[in-house]
């Protein structure tokens, strides 16, 4: 009988091993998944561990998906160790990118290239303000920052409709629901000619160090973790729980309207319904899978990436259908808290008869 | 023939052998201490004996039979009763109830009532089975768990650590309830590791030390000092207390009154005291009487309270926040070392930037370097045994933690300190260490206020006592005038006059 049994102090090779242990799980999962669809197992995994590093092209693909997933990540990673529960980047990052776009609506061909900046910064103030909201609803409401900022999303989905659908909808569009391009200057420089990758995926490497310097060298950063760890002992301390809500919040909104307006201005070039590609849902998987480490974020937003592009090329090559990537995802979130619980707790085989000691009363 | 024997018990946890090879022997009719500092392995033994937990080796003989209790159904099915160190009462309930609850369905509960009246008149219990259990004291609480046991008649009643939370006037009524059910025949394990209390009551004392029995002895034969000795391995260190020459005052509490914050704590009544330098304050009384409220009001942890109520050196501090009064020179130890004093997951190195700021550079830069040096020197300076700097606060034991956290506070070079319960939980030798870092800072000139349950403590340490009561603060008296009898009574709320003389009457 196997038996989990309580460790004397939490297991770090573990909490270290664990993502990695759920990447096997999440692997073997695709191999039976592929197998029960009648694909060849050792392609199906092929396409998303091999061919996508194959061209350089594909290689430029997941820096362009891996670098909304890396700083919405960030962000959260930084809300989730203050114990504030802001699941709803994904609004944030819609707002973000309206907000991107109503500055590059104002660009005209002959605008000056350094427009971007005032692009990008309107994305971090729409994302902040979206946040603000769930702040403050928290703050003078105590109200819940998981439902808030939850619907919200779906608050954000419909104001991005009605902008594209309505005001801001390209008159020479031929009605469909979408911007103009925006003007050449407002384009985010490209790191290569050629390649989609642009200047956003730097920019989220630097995020990374900024964000590790933040939670791990800045007082700000500890107080708001102590927050998040023993709201008693914060209190004792005498660190401010209003300013880690606030903190916390704005600074995922920050990042995940960064991350809009990067997206919009970047590889889409307009606003569609189609800009929120699930980014700000799939960051929470990317956070936790990270263990809420800035660095830990960096490689679990590639591996993330590595999942689009590959469901994407089993769609393309294989004839699978594209939500095979949800399933990955999906698995291998389930498998990575299976596996954190051997942080906690080792399994231990016992044998039945010593479990139930013999009768001798 | 015996009532019980333990032969060669053991129980190997995870990270300590809680138990090894234990051996105890109980007769019919014997108050039986078990005497041991914490993490002796006391609680574990009687765990084992009543079911709660399966010792891995060892038998166990019940009326010359071998036995296995499997689970508390069957011990009490043998006649095992247990009062557990915290109450498992349910506060919105009445003391009937709470009895009902635990019995066989076959009980209706007007015949519960009644039987608790007979078995409260029958020992001396002075329990009312219709009050609910939130209107008791800690004391009449404990008399309901003990009628409860008793309902059971039982032939061995464990009593785990029955007078921490008790008035010296309640424990001398404990007592006598106890020396009537011993003189019928019931056996009792009376776990402690209070000397005076066990020379007093037992006929009979095991002593732990590591998980082993350091010693079996008749503990009326037995000084304080042997039973130390086989109880931590030397002599209790004894402090050396030098009379105080108080200076300024420091801490003045004003008609300080405030509502509770949870449903069963008390409110501050007009609650007015002060603490001068060079002196140490004890505040007496049973836990729950309004401490809590009145720590956090002073730590700033609470905010509510006026502020002109709270002046430190003569300057409103009601409203500042707890790091403006550290500013000030106001450090605070609480009562909850996890969690509270300290973050349970984080390294030590990181623990002291809750309450020191030292590391910090102007910019809000954490210096690495300078946090774990300060750990290191605290470490060092206060003996604290510790895997290192980095080791988490959660892997320490409570006293070294308890130590860690005091020194924290001491080392800021506080002008006034409030402890509250500085050594509860703590093992002997550490608490005799941390007593005597609270004169060393007081004979420095610092002003402190302890606040703890435990009236030894208090009269070892204190220059001048108050008592706390129902969130009321009573007149201060010198120690060296205050008997034990005079605080006892204090700590019932009776320390005017006229209402003792009315209580009397």
């Amino acid at each position: 009988m196997l038996r989990l049994e309580a460790r004397p102090s939490p297991s770090k090779a573990m909490s270290l091993l664990s993502p990695l242990i759920a990447l096997v799980v999440t692997v073997l999962a695709g191999i039976a998944l592929f197998a029960l669809l009648g694909k060849d197992p050792s392609r199906g995994l092929a396409m998303f561990f091999v061919e996508p590093f194959r061209s350089a092209y594909s290689i430029s693909e997941i820096c362009v998906k891996a670098t909304p997933l890396m700083l919405i990540g960030l962000g959260l990673a930084v809300c989730y160790r203050a114990n504030v529960w802001n699941i709803g980047a994904e609004g944030q990052f819609v707002l973000g990118a309206i907000a991107g776009t109503w500055v590059a609506l104002h660009a005209s061909p002959a605008s000056s290239h350094w427009i971007v900046v005032p692009i990008l910064l309107a994305g971090v103030v729409g994302g902040m303000a979206w946040a603000a909201i769930v702040a403050f609803l928290r703050d003078k409401a105590s109200a819940s920052e998981i439902l808030v900022s939850l619907m919200l999303v779906y608050v954000a989905y419909q104001l991005l409709n009605y902008l594209v659908y309505g005001a801001w909808k390209d008159p020479e569009g031929y009605n469909f629901p979408q911007t103009i391009t925006f003007a050449d200057p407002t384009k985010i420089p490209k790191l290569l000619a050629g390649l989609r990758v642009n200047v956003g995926f730097p920019i989220a490497l630097v995020a990374v160090g900024v964000f590790w310097l933040f939670l791990f060298r800045v007082f700000g950063g500890f107080q708001m973790q102590v927050g998040g760890l023993a709201a008693a002992a914060a209190r004792y301390a005498g660190f401010s729980s209003r300013r880690a809500l606030w903190v916390a919040l704005l600074s995922s909104g920050g990042m995940a309207g960064l991350a809009g307006a990067l997206e919009v201005a970047g590889p889409v070039g307009q606003l569609t319904p189609y800009v929120p590609a699930g980014y700000g849902f799939a960051a929470i998987i990317v956070a936790f899978v990270g263990r809420l480490n800035p660095v830990g974020v960096l490689f679990s937003s590639l591996l993330m990436s590595l999942f689009y592009i590959g469901g994407e090329l089993a769609q393309s090559r294989l004839g699978l259908p594209k939500s095979i990537t949800n399933v990955f995802q999906g698995v291998l979130l389930f498998s990575l808290l299976a596996s954190d619980t051997l942080i906690h707790y080792r399994v231990r085989w016992h044998a039945a008869h010593s479990a139930h000691p013999s009768k001798n009363a | 023939m015996l009532r019980l024997e333990l032969i060669d018990i053991s129980k190997q946890y995870p990270a300590v052998k809680a138990n090894d090879r234990i051996r105890l022997r109980v007769e019919p009719g014997e108050i039986h201490a078990v005497l041991g500092e914490n993490g002796a392995g006391k609680s574990t033994l009687m765990k084992i004996i009543y079911g709660a937990v399966e010792p891995d080796e060892g038998e166990m003989v019940w009326d010359g039979r071998q036995v296995q209790i499997r689970n508390p159904q069957e011990a009490r099915a043998l006649g095992i009763a247990m009062v557990f160190q915290h109450f498992s009462l349910f506060d919105t309930l009445t003391a009937a109830e709470n009895v009902w609850l635990g019995l066989d369905k076959s009980w209706t509960l007007p015949r519960v009532t009644q039987r608790i009246a007979e078995v409260a008149r029958e020992y001396g219990l002075d329990v009312d089975p219709l009050r609910p259990v939130h209107t008791l004291s800690v004391g009449e609480r404990q008399r309901v768990e003990i009628v409860r046991a008793l309902l059971t008649k039982p032939r061995l009643l464990i009593l785990d650590e029955p007078t921490s939370v008790l008035t010296p006037q309640a424990v001398q009524a404990l007592f006598a309830t106890l020396r009537k059910l011993a003189a019928e025949g019931c056996s009792i394990l009376y776990i402690s590791h209070k000397l005076d209390e066990i020379r007093a009551l037992c006929h009979k004392c095991t002593v732990m030390r590591g998980g082993k029995v350091t010693g079996e002895v008749d503990p009326r034969h037995e000084t304080n000092a042997s039973l130390s000795r086989l109880m931590i391995g030397a002599e209790l260190p004894s402090l050396e207390h030098r009379q105080c020459t108080p200076g300024e005052q420091v801490l003045a509490v004003h008609a300080l009154s405030l509502a509770r914050t949870g449903a069963f704590g008390a409110d501050l009544d007009a609650v007015s005291f002060e603490v001068r330098q060079g002196e140490i304050l004890g505040m007496a009384g049973v836990s729950g009487n309004g401490q809590q409220e009145l720590m956090a009001a002073l730590s700033g942890e609470d905010e509510r309270a006026p502020d002109d109520a709270i002046r430190l050196f003569g300057k409103p501090i009601g409203r500042h926040s707890p790091r403006r009064r550290r500013h000030e020179g106001l450090h605070f130890v609480p009562e909850e070392r996890l969690g509270r004093g300290a973050v349970p997951s984080i390294s030590l190195s990181q623990n002291t930037l809750l309450t020191r700021t030292e590391p910090v550079t102007p910019f809000g830069w954490i210096s690495v370097r300078r946090t774990t040096a300060l750990a290191r020197h605290l470490i060092e300076r206060y003996n604290v045994k510790a895997g290192g700097e980095q080791a988490t606060a959660r892997s320490l034991s409570g006293g070294n933690l308890q130590k860690f956290i005091v020194g924290r506070e001491i080392d800021a070079h506080p002008r006034l300190l409030i402890v509250s319960q500085p050594t509860w939980g703590v093992d002997v030798g550490a608490a005799a260490q941390i007593r005597g870092a609270l004169i060393a800072l007081r004979d420095a000139g610092c002003a402190v206020l302890v606040v703890s349950e435990d009236l030894d403590e208090l009269f070892e340490i204190s220059d001048r006592l108050v008592v706390i009561a129902g969130g009321r603060v009573s007149p201060s008296v010198p120690a060296a005038q205050a008997t034990r009898e005079q605080i006892g009574q204090w700590m019932s709320g009776l320390w005017n006059p006229q209402e003792v003389a009315h209580a009397a009457a």
